[in-house]
């Protein structure tokens, strides 16, 4: 049989989510942020919410989401787009809002900002991609760099007598009461693009019924800074940002369950 | 038992060629090429297109999502 003969419209199984749009990512050959866009936009329309969904784009990589997403989107400045999805979802609360950061975004420079929109419970949905490192800015040490980890800032590797242990953020917000939903996912394999696909939908399903505040950390590669290939920077992740960033569901229907 | 046979399309002028679709296919279907595209990229493509079983697992891993998969069952 000719491949032609397979390559038709009425046999098309998978193909890009019309919520993305047809620019071609900015990301660095390799970078798990491509495949969370693409996740999280396939939820929106999974689910029927495309239009009724505003998105928080936040400073780093991934300031350029809004290029991507096809959805309506804000920008926040650096580290505020929890305090922006707060206000646009109080001002709509039949919205669905939802902060797409890294984690020099939301761990470092939006530390307090994320705190507070858990503590207080905010009723939106918070992605966060965390690759232990700056990406955008050249590779600097984040909060997240693990021990003796090597970046631009920190060239003999992180020490944690002078520079801190890596801060684990979603355990910490974990903790606060306002939280509902917490979980740790990565998109290395398809095994666990699926499994992250189904905490965004939770994390929207919680945010549909007024649950609280869903916060979805998706544990993700960053081959440039890391100064490895696409593929092996994958094995490294699951070899070294794993054991220190388990997977799995952290705080399910608000109770701890890690 | 019907058999499932597949195909991808490659949308090459957006495929960056970082691989990772590679290691995840079951069937060992995709390869990069030894050409570029216009951005000096090498793109993947069917090296082995009658194994394609149309799994999705490359589509699904593209952080570009520039593969399109097709399936169809065949009678045999």
């Amino acid at each position: 049989m000719d491949i032609k003969d397979i390559i038709k419209p009425e046999n098309l199984v998978y193909t890009k989510t019309k919520n993305m749009t047809d620019k071609v990512l900015s990301y660095c050959p390799g970078c798990g942020h491509g495949t969370a866009h693409n996740i999280t936009m396939e939820v929106l329309e999974d689910m029927g919410i495309t239009h009724n969904t505003i998105g928080v784009a936040p400073v780093g990589c991934s300031v350029l989401a809004y290029e991507f997403m096809n959805i309506d989107m804000q920008q926040a400045a650096h580290g505020r787009a929890p305090a922006v999805a707060t206000g646009i979802k109080r001002v709509w609360p039949e919205k669905y809002v939802f902060t797409y950061q890294g984690d020099g975004d939301l761990a470092a420079i939006g530390g307090n900002e994320t705190l507070h929109a858990c503590n207080r419970g905010e009723n939106i949905v918070i992605i966060f991609v965390n690759n232990g490192i700056y990406g955008m800015t050249g590779g600097q040490m984040a909060p997240t760099t693990l021990q003796g980890m090597q970046t631009s800032t920190s060239p003999y590797g992180r020490e944690i007598e002078t520079m801190g242990s890596p801060l684990k953020m979603t355990e910490l917000i974990a903790q606060l009461p306002g939280v509902h939903f917490v979980t740790r996912q990565a998109v290395h394999t398809p095994g666990a693009v699926r499994k992250a696909k189904k905490a965004i939908r939770k994390a929207f399903e919680i945010q549909k019924e007024k649950k609280g505040l869903a916060f979805v950390e998706i544990v993700s590669n960053c081959n440039s800074g890391w100064k490895m290939t696409p593929v092996e920077s994958n094995i490294w992740m699951v070899d070294n940002m794993f054991p220190y960033f388990p997977m799995g569901d952290i705080k399910v229907d608000g109770k701890l369950v890690k | 038992m019907a058999k499932v046979r597949g195909a991808i399309v490659v949308d090459v002028e957006k495929c960056k060629g970082c691989g990772v679709c590679i290691p995840v296919c079951p069937t060992d279907v995709i390869l990069l090429a030894k050409d570029v595209n216009s951005k000096g990229y090498t793109y993947c493509y069917m090296e082995n297109p009658e194994a394609c079983i149309a799994c999705t697992n490359c589509a699904i891993v593209c952080p570009d999502g520039v593969i399109s998969v097709y399936k169809i069952k065949v009678a045999g």
